[in-house]
């Protein structure tokens, strides 16, 4: 057993404990690194000066007694799409291949606050728009489990490198599924809090409405701890929401005596790979032997979040990405001709076909006389929608379903079909649509040997459920570590 | 495909979007466009006459706060990430031609 097999909070008692120093924890993780990152390619940015530093700053702050948060000189990885003061942050993206923050983002912010030790940056799709971890300019990072196959995404770079242990814990972000369907397909623990839960202040925004920063580990004890620390109100964050009882952790329990589990019946239908869904329907059976009571039902409307958020994310795209354009910072051309032809040429040359689509759509959507038959109607949709998960959680405490129709596919063969591609967030990206909070737990191994992921849907500001049926869930299964761990 | 997307559109967009495409790249961006709006047709299907369009989840106020300097002087940093810089000046191309 070595320190990169532990859970982050299992290392953090180590350290807390001094059987290990935050060095030491720190040099393993970099290690890691240093065998894997051929391989796998999870990160854009590895900081190995700056991570040795900061874990001897952190260990004289534990020496004192001064910091004994959890996560303590425990190593983390942080995906590329948050600025850091002083590190690369490029969205995986040509365009912003040259960008050095001037600040850093809130979430990571009360990471460091609390001793956590920054590894470096991970690789995601370029600007988090795709599902495999193959539109970054910095090349695809391969599955953990699986070379040959997608860790899946946005937040790929983020669950490989949990997966692969070259981290403790990692930060990713979810704007329909990003996190959530990553780790289905590397076997980890993700969670995608309530909309405004953690500050969205120095993320870079794709869908400003649907995006959430959230963390990525091996396990529901790790999320919920981590979780814990980056959520807090910011008025730096217009969106930000003001909740109390952030303290997660209290539902670390093992007990579902008598909570209602609604499983959607839309949601186990076609298109769902039967190994998926057995395993998925196993999981159930597991919480309702301790107490949980199933049932199913119909959601209804699910067929149409995937039209109405590429719709809403594309028009938020559209408008977000704006301001790279060759003037203020990131990528310029070399040769142009006037100051439209700089700005059209520097966005042309510096971002990919996929963030080009999406721009282009969402430009689309918004342009007068279109405006009202796409982006409002997709406005309505939402609406109903949301209205359909309140009638759900009237009855449910936790909605329960796969995370992804399939395990991870294999490497290139999903972006040459887009359409098809987006259909694989069928899942997850009606949490977005509604604000919901919900939680990627692994529930089995595929023929493959490929991770299968579940996940559980919770009212607003209802994390507590969530991490409480998972926490139990998780109770009946061992934690399965990946070939490359 | 029954949305078929002109040329006169394609190139209305790559200037909403601030986009220039190769002849190529602009027949795919039409086949890929059209595709992506047959689906997204699929809304028509759904009677949304009586339901208010929902931009925000929770009700969205403005946040008001004082307007306090928090923040130390970042000029350095700002126009350390300048592409093309004079001085303590961003060197644009000219932005009005007499």
């Amino acid at each position: 057993m070595s320190l990169t097999n532990l859970t982050a909070i299992e290392l953090g008692k180590k350290i807390q404990n001094k059987e290990v120093s935050a060095l030491e924890a720190v040099q393993a993780a970099l290690d890691s690194i240093d065998s894997k990152e051929e391989k796998i390619n999870s990160f854009v940015t590895v900081d190995k000066e700056g991570a040795i530093n900061s874990a001897k700053k952190v260990q004289k702050l534990i020496d004192t007694g001064e910091l004994k948060s959890p996560v303590a000189g425990v190593p983390v990885a942080i995906k590329d799409n948050m600025c850091t003061k002083d590190m690369l942050t490029t969205c995986s993206s040509r365009i912003l291949g040259n960008f050095i923050p001037m600040y850093t983002a809130e979430a990571i912010i009360n990471l460091e606050k609390a001793g956590a030790v920054i590894l470096g940056k991970t690789n995601m799709d370029e600007f988090a728009m795709g599902s495999t971890t193959e539109t970054s300019y910095y090349g695809p990072t391969k599955n953990p489990w699986n070379i040959n196959h997608v860790p899946g995404g946005s937040s790929g770079g983020s669950c490989a490198a949990v997966a692969a242990e070259e981290c403790s814990f990692a930060l990713g972000s979810d704007t329909g599924g990003s996190i959530r369907q990553p780790c289905s397909f590397c076997g980890v623990t993700g969670i995608k809090p309530t909309y405004g839960t953690v500050s969205r202040y120095g993320l870079i925004a794709y869908g400003s409405s649907l995006d959430q920063i959230g963390p990525i580990a091996k396990d529901v004890t790790d999320c919920a701890t981590v979780l814990e620390i980056i959520a807090s109100y910011d008025h730096k964050d217009s969106t930000s929401v003001k909740r109390d009882k952030l303290d997660f952790t209290s539902a670390l329990v093992d007990d579902v005596k008598g909570m209602k589990i609604g499983l959607p019946r839309d949601y186990f239908g076609e298109g769902l790979d039967s190994e998926v869904k057995e395993a998925v329907f196993n999981a159930a059976k597991e919480l309702e032997k301790k107490g949980a009571v199933i049932e199913e039902f119909d959601l209804s409307l699910v067929d149409y979040a995937i039209p109405a958020y590429y719709i809403i994310a594309c028009a938020e795209a559209s408008s977000n990405l704006a301001r790279f354009d060759g003037v203020k910072y990131g990528y310029r051309t070399s040769e142009y001709n006037g100051l439209h032809n700089m700005y059209k040429k520097s966005r042309s040359e510096g971002f990919g076909t996929e963030v080009k689509r999406r721009i282009m759509l969402g430009s689309f959507v918004l342009s007068s006389g279109y405006y009202d038959a796409y982006y409002i109607k997709a406005l309505k949709t939402k609406a109903l929608i949301k209205g359909a998960f309140d009638r759900a959680f009237a009855k449910y405490d936790v909605i329960l379903g796969p995370a992804a129709p399939t395990t991870a596919p294999e490497l290139g063969k999903s972006l040459s079909d887009p359409l098809k591609m987006y259909l694989g967030d069928i899942y997850t990206i009606s949490a977005n649509l509604s604000g919901l909070p919900g939680i990627t737990v692994p529930c089995g191994i595929d023929s493959k040997g490929l991770p299968i992921g579940l996940q559980l849907l919770g009212d607003c500001f209802k994390e507590k459920n969530i991490i409480r049926a998972a926490y139990a869930f998780e109770q009946t299964r061992e934690y399965k570590h990946s070939p490359l761990s | 495909m029954a949305n078929i997307i002109s040329d006169e559109i394609i190139d209305y967009v790559g200037i909403l979007a601030k986009l220039e495409l190769d002849s190529e790249e602009k027949e795919q961006a039409k086949k890929d466009m059209g595709r992506m709006l047959d689906y997204i047709d699929k809304l028509n299907e759904l009677d949304t006459q009586n339901v208010e369009p929902m931009s925000h989840i929770f009700p969205a106020n403005n946040v008001f706060r004082e307007d306090k300097v928090a923040n130390g002087d970042g000029r350095e940093y700002v126009l350390a990430n300048v592409p093309e810089r004079k001085d303590d000046c961003l060197i644009v191309p000219k932005t009005i031609v007499g």
